[in-house]
């Protein structure tokens, strides 16, 4: 509970997430001088993150000989994708694709009836069920879930479900359900309570609302909501480490993982499976950052 | 009207079924579960044997219990101290509009996109003393066994994990700067203030709730810094970095000791729900908090 009214605290004074271009255009004008030791800190950060990126990438075009005996932040003369062929042929197309299993298959259901629930406390928040339901969701806010994964292996042996990919995705489902809730029913309690009224008056059901009026109205917040879930998914480690054996199950995290194991003297190949691993984020980040950045910033911001 | 409207807002109620089913079947349950764990005896495989507080007494008198809660306690406390000012400047940083900004932000988020799986085996190639970027750029003071040295290995994890997540609590902040009224500082500059004194008068103390926002996340989070440690040290050297859910983890799946790991998870939880607690007491109670308060 406490975890839960923190995260939602914040000012809730502007409507639907303040991160629009019209407040950038505003601020950027209250910047009444050139910023110099901002901007050169600003570039200082930049340098931070970006050489261990720009070296992981480069690294992985170099053949091991080069990396050995040339300057390591050089870009390489001679790009080879020997490293690229090594990871993939150490079985990574299956591993993507478990990954991409696991990931849809554990966040669309765990957004759906996330945004059900969130309709449902938003608008029955009175009810001694609802409020229930909703300090619950709030306590697991503040629970590192990670704590429970002794009895979760418990649960899923009894269930006759380990070393499978359903293993993965039933708890991860559970774990993404209280920010989410929480998540979108902020932004549930933005839509205008005249337009609930006006559903009611042209007699459409609860449900007819939902899907009707609440779902398209928190798109933006749905579109984040599942980027950012579908990530967490996507870059789980303990999960599967725990609940899976079987090397044919391996999704990405644990693959890299093992394949740095055997191939560890062999960088360069060791961090092409790095830059493969997170290929695909990278094109779906190029796609909707602006979504993802906005919308999280907003969601947890309110 | 009245009772009209009661009925159907009772009627929504099985909406909420489904995720309520979930969270309680691999949330709730589990963690009654793993209190009851913690008076078995139980290998991983074989049968579940009450043990009484045989566990309890085994892991409150083991001196790993206070080093893993020491080291868990360094790892939070110095990446909260690390990431919390560098967070807020960043975030106040790309709130400002000029463009450079934006574009420099966009790449500020980078390192959100990556498994921590992926970003400890890149760490760890990159700080490799023999083959790693020191060695190859031949600069002596990045050359140093920086996952060999207990001291260096904890600096290591706090850096990795700065790295890791200030860009999703810059994230948060520049959403917290953006809802600060412009009005704020409009007065701020009529009255002569410069920009730091505003950062210090307005923009501080307007942060508050999202200062306790980002920190809840930030601690209770770095309870659960598994895998980041898992692969980039593995806890060790010598259990320097062995904090307390990798603790629970090596006793339970590599030790086959799932009753004393069960109490080390119960010490998680606690300690995570007296954390929050605590976090929410300070900030006090926001006047605009929500209705989510009343639950």
């Amino acid at each position: 509970m406490p975890t839960g009214t923190a995260v939602s605290a914040p000012a809730r004074t502007t409507r639907g997430g303040g991160a629009g271009p019209a407040d950038v255009r505003r601020r950027g004008t209250s910047a009444q001088r050139r910023n110099y030791l901002g901007g050169l800190a600003g570039w200082a950060w930049l340098a931070i993150i970006i050489i261990p990126i720009y070296w992981i990438v480069i690294t992985s075009f170099k053949s091991q000989s080069v990396y050995f005996s040339t300057n390591p932040l050089a870009l390489p003369a001679e790009p080879t994708l020997e490293n690229y062929q090594m990871v993939i042929e150490a079985d990574f197309v299956r591993y993507f694709a478990n990954s991409v299993t696991v990931t849809v298959g554990a966040t669309l259901p765990a957004v759906l009836i996330s945004f059900m629930a969130a309709f449902a406390i938003v608008r029955g928040g009175t009810g001694r069920f609802l409020r229930l339901a909703n300090g619950v969701f709030l306590m697991g806010l503040a629970i590192p879930l990670q704590a429970t994964i002794i009895p979760v292996y418990l649960i899923i042996i009894r269930l006759h479900l380990y070393d499978s990919l359903l293993a993965l995705i039933l708890p991860s489902i559970a774990f993404a359900i209280p920010l989410t809730v929480l998540i979108l029913a902020n932004f549930i309690r933005d839509v205008p309570n005249e337009l609930f009224e006006s559903m009611r008056l042209d007699g459409a059901s609860e449900w007819g609302t939902m899907w009707r009026l609440a779902f398209p109205l928190t798109r933006p917040a749905l579109v984040t909501v599942t980027v950012y879930q579908a990530l967490q998914v996507w870059n789980a480690f303990l999960l599967p480490l725990v609940l899976t054996q079987s090397p044919e199950l391996r999704v990405l995290p644990l693959a890299l993982w093992t394949f740095q194991g055997e191939y560890s003297v062999n960088i360069p190949a060791v961090l092409a499976s790095v830059v493969l691993t997170t290929l695909p984020i990278l094109v779906l980040y190029v796609l909707g950052r602006r979504q993802l950045l906005s919308g999280l910033s907003a969601g947890f911001s309110k | 009207m009245r009772t009209a409207v009661g009925t159907r807002r009772g009627s929504l109620g099985w909406l909420v079924v489904p995720a309520l089913l979930f969270f309680t079947a691999f949330g709730i349950v589990p963690l009654v579960g793993v209190l009851a764990l913690s008076f078995t005896t139980w290998d991983g495989i074989g049968a579940i044997m009450p043990a009484g507080l045989a566990n309890w007494s085994s892991v409150l008198t083991d001196p790993g219990l206070p080093h893993a809660l020491w080291v868990t306690f360094l790892v939070m406390t110095l990446s909260w101290l690390v990431q919390t000012p560098l967070s807020i400047l960043i975030g106040v940083f790309v709130a400002g509009g000029q463009r450079y900004r934006a574009v420099l932000a966009v790449l500020y988020f980078l390192p959100l996109l990556l498994s921590s799986a992926a970003i400890a085996i890149a760490y760890k190639a990159l700080l490799d003393p023999n083959f790693g970027l020191g060695a190859g750029l031949g600069l002596p003071f990045l050359v140093q066994n920086w996952l060999g040295e207990p001291a260096l290995a904890l600096g290591v994890v706090v850096f990795v994990v700065s790295w890791q997540f200030v860009p999703f609590h810059s994230l948060i902040y520049q959403g917290g700067v953006r809802q600060i009224p412009v009005s704020l500082y409009e007065a701020a500059r009529i009255d002569g203030a410069g920009r730091v004194r505003q950062f210090f008068s307005i923009t501080l103390p307007q942060l508050k709730y999202t200062i306790i926002t980002s920190s809840t996340l930030m601690v209770v989070g770095s309870l659960t810094f598994f895998d980041l440690i898992f692969v980039l040290t593995a806890g060790g050297p010598s259990d320097a970095t062995r904090v307390l859910a990798l603790d629970m983890y090596l006793r339970g799946f590599r030790g086959n000791l799932m009753g004393p790991a069960s109490v080390i998870a119960v010490i998680l939880v606690l300690v995570g729900l007296a954390l929050a607690l605590a976090l929410r007491r300070l900030g006090g109670t926001d006047p605009n908090a929500s209705q989510l308060e009343g639950a």
